[in-house]
């Protein structure tokens, strides 16, 4: 289960960025291209674990899982491929696959005014 | 509230390494490629019979990563090279820290090839850079031929695909479709390299051993143009 390793690289780092804070963080947003096989729920309960005690526990996260998507070479159509390899407007099975997104920390919410 | 954009990659510290095992392998000119499958698809077999055929011309040196012992290691060190043992206590992939320190170990100036045998797992390995040239997934035929549309990141980003215990085919025991799953890998991946082989009969490894030289050959010729470039 790598979400345990992404969970301790997502925390040192948002203690990093924070260290020199006077406020709480309270919520990160996150984006993950779906091709990185990451549970949502599983990096949250990861993450839970690690940062207690840390600043950053109770720290809620928002994931958005960016689908794996294609383009179709027959029609240009753009289409996530997770469950079909065939194009839902012209039915052609040949695509190129859409650039592949990382794992990126979008931004970070903090208590206070 | 008040909300601060970050817009960074959260794995960077392993980038960091993993460019620092990338520039490594640049100045000592030598090829990495990092192996993955599901445990038991015959990576390491692949990687004895590999070096017995082509070991005298290519000089290769091998990290291995398991959860625990140092079983594979013993076996691919008794070809006579240089073999490195990570083990990961737990963790199911290899990381590119680990590979730089066990990198520290291996005689760099003398290899023209290392290969990293990853954790068996079809997952995890994919998505921890460890700075090599190229992945090479390993599919096994027991493992059933639609193992492309179940794990298609790993197929999507490998350079070649090995399909192993090609011997095991033909004989009524497994329901595989060859080219099914040669088809499947290839709609993720048009420029995958696929080789159909046997560790144990020795089917098809010629073909796989002339492709390792040639990228070695490519790397000898990629530095010899920067040389006089």
């Amino acid at each position: 289960m790598h979400e345990m390793a992404i969970a301790d690289a997502l925390l040192r780092m948002i203690l990093e960025l924070t260290k020199d804070c006077t406020d709480r963080p309270i919520s990160a947003r996150i984006s993950c291209g779906q091709l990185n096989a990451v549970n949502p729920d599983a990096l949250c309960f990861a993450f839970d674990v690690l940062a207690k005690g840390t600043r950053c526990e109770g720290m809620r996260l928002d994931i958005q899982i960016i689908p794996f998507q294609a383009s179709c070479k027959g029609c240009g159509h753009v289409y996530d491929i997770e469950q079909q390899y065939r194009c839902p407007r012209c039915g052609r099975d040949q695509f190129v696959l859409m650039p592949e997104q990382p794992l990126v920390l979008e931004s970070v919410d903090f208590e206070g005014d | 509230m008040a909300t601060v954009q970050v817009g960074q990659q959260i794995l960077q510290e392993d980038l960091k390494w993993a460019r620092q095992n990338s520039e490594l392998f640049c100045r000592h000119r030598l090829v990495c490629l990092n192996m993955i499958s599901s445990p038991g698809a015959g990576k390491t077999s692949i990687l004895v019979e590999t070096v017995r055929a082509i070991g005298d011309s290519i000089r290769i040196g091998v990290i291995e990563g398991d959860i625990e012992t140092d079983l594979d290691a013993r076996r691919v060190a008794q070809t006579g090279v240089p073999a490195i043992q990570i083990n990961t206590k737990g963790a199911c992939h290899l990381s590119a820290f680990q590979v730089h320190q066990a990198l520290q170990q291996l005689p760099l100036s003398n290899l023209d090839l290392v290969i990293i045998e990853n954790v068996g797992n079809l997952v995890c390995p994919g998505v921890f850079e460890l700075g090599e040239h190229g992945k090479v997934v390993v599919l096994s035929t027991p493992e059933g031929d639609d193992k492309p549309a179940k794990y298609p990141a790993i197929f999507a980003r490998s350079v070649a695909m090995l399909i192993n215990k090609a011997d095991l085919l033909g004989h009524g025991v497994l329901d595989f479709d060859l080219q099914k799953a040669i088809g499947q890998a290839r709609l993720l991946n048009s420029n995958l390299e696929v080789f159909v082989v046997s560790a144990r009969t020795g089917q098809g490894l010629g073909p796989w051993c002339q492709w390792l030289k040639r990228q070695v050959e490519l790397q000898r010729a990629l530095f010899r143009d920067q040389q006089t470039g």
